[in-house]
């Protein structure tokens, strides 16, 4: 034999323990470090697509609205996630544009659109094409998303600029905020329960 | 002996745990049955590109600490400021809370990154259980807070891009939040190269892969 789907094994101590249903609700921890092994599936396969598209069209909406809006004695200023990264480019900083770049925008892009594709196939009891490709970057993307840390971001610029200037938050950014929660619980790591899926 | 140090361990099973997607395999195969990823009895190499990287962070930190990370042009005239500079910015204006938020993000997790994954690095296959315990949620800690440094990088992006009325008022960003994500990006990729497992590995294993 190859492999034991039966045992879940602790990667962050290798324990070894046998797998067993859990209720809902349910996390098991390993005994011998304390990290999470395994929660149970909050979600089922259809309503984790229904999330996978609202985030996407959550994404949508906040790379195309401003996330702060200003005004300073009639004019008027307002930034977006692209216009942040388009100013990163056009400054002295520019080696760092393109790995802010993929941080604040291409990693959450391509976590929405592989889950909407493997989840796309899922729902109907089947394995996308390149699934397991897509599996493996899922997880390996996952530590480089930072769509959380744009959206403090931009509260602490908000507040920033607020003593100096007439600042308000954009619509951008209650997508950002409802964006941030939902890459959290659709790309998280309970996303390995998708290998028992049409195995 | 307690109950705890009986649970078994892959690598005494003749099993290892694919590092993407988690099935636990036969520990003679090269590459994962399930999602093809390369298998691995411990993370390659993970002390000395541990250091290397930790290292390479530290080298990058001098300079993202010392150089400007942006310049605010106002009608009174124009001045560069630090990380540093624009916490106590903060914390004069009365902003505390802020100035708290930017400081643990961009000097406490950094430095809290430095020490402890040099301190597991100097301790790991050592110690009673549950010092081993401590070591692994000290761990598990530093790769929780990995990418909140960022946010310096996001507020400097942020202004620049909202601030742009010429000499009335406007920010750039300056070569000093290059370097500073540049360690952020390296801290992380030390800590992701770590491999926790071998906080409970027997000592005499040492220099054993």
């Amino acid at each position: 034999m190859d492999s034991f789907p039966h045992l879940l094994v602790c990667e962050h101590c290798d324990s070894v323990y046998t797998r067993r249903a859990l209720r809902r609700g349910e996390v098991a921890r390993c005994l011998r470090c304390d990290a999470v092994l395994e929660r149970a599936q909050r979600l089922t396969i259809e309503a984790w697509f229904a999330l996978s598209v609202a985030a996407a069209l959550l994404f949508l909406l906040a790379n195309v609205y401003p996330i702060v809006e200003i005004r300073l004695r009639g004019l008027a200023g307002e930034a977006t996630l692209w216009a942040a990264v388009a100013a990163l480019a056009a400054s002295d900083a520019a080696l760092f544009a393109l790995p802010a770049g993929l941080a604040f925008i291409g990693i959450p892009l391509a976590q929405i659109v592989l889950l909407l594709w493997l989840l796309g196939f899922a729902r109907r009891g089947r394995r996308a094409p390149g699934f397991a490709f897509g599996m493996r970057w899922l997880e390996r993307l996952r530590p480089w998303s930072m769509a959380e840390v744009c959206l403090l971001g931009a509260l602490v610029a908000i507040t920033k600029l607020g003593g100096l200037l007439d600042v308000a938050a954009g619509p951008g950014l209650w997508a950002l905020a409802g964006l941030t929660v939902l890459i959290i619980v659709v790309a998280g790591r309970d996303l390995r329960q998708l290998w028992q899926v049409g195995a | 002996m307690n109950a705890i140090s009986t649970i078994p361990r892959a690598d005494n099973l003749g099993l290892l745990a694919c590092h993407t997607c988690g099935l636990a395999c036969a520990s003679r195969l090269a590459s994962c049955p399930r999602c093809a990823a390369p298998l691995h009895r411990r993370k390659p190499g993970s002390t000395g590109r541990t250091v290397a990287l930790l290292a390479a962070a530290a080298i990058f930190y001098v300079p993202s600490n010392l150089v400007p990370v942006m310049h605010t042009q106002t009608l009174g005239g124009g001045f560069e400021s630090t990380i540093l500079q624009g916490v106590g910015e903060f914390w004069r204006s009365g902003d505390w809370d802020i100035a708290l938020i930017i400081f643990i993000a961009s000097v406490v997790v950094p430095c809290a990154k430095f020490l402890v994954l040099g301190f597991l690095l100097l301790r790991a296959r050592s110690g009673a259980e549950q010092q081993r315990r401590d070591r692994a949620r000290l761990y598990r800690m530093v790769e929780f807070i990995g990418y909140w440094s960022m946010l310096d990088v996001v507020v400097v992006a942020l202004l620049a891009a909202a601030v742009q009325f010429n000499q009335l008022s406007a920010v750039t960003p300056r070569p000093g939040i290059a370097f500073f994500g540049i360690v952020v990006v390296l801290t992380m990729l030390a800590v992701m190269s770590f491999d926790a497992r071998t906080i409970w590995d027997e000592e005499r294993r040492r220099g054993r892969r």
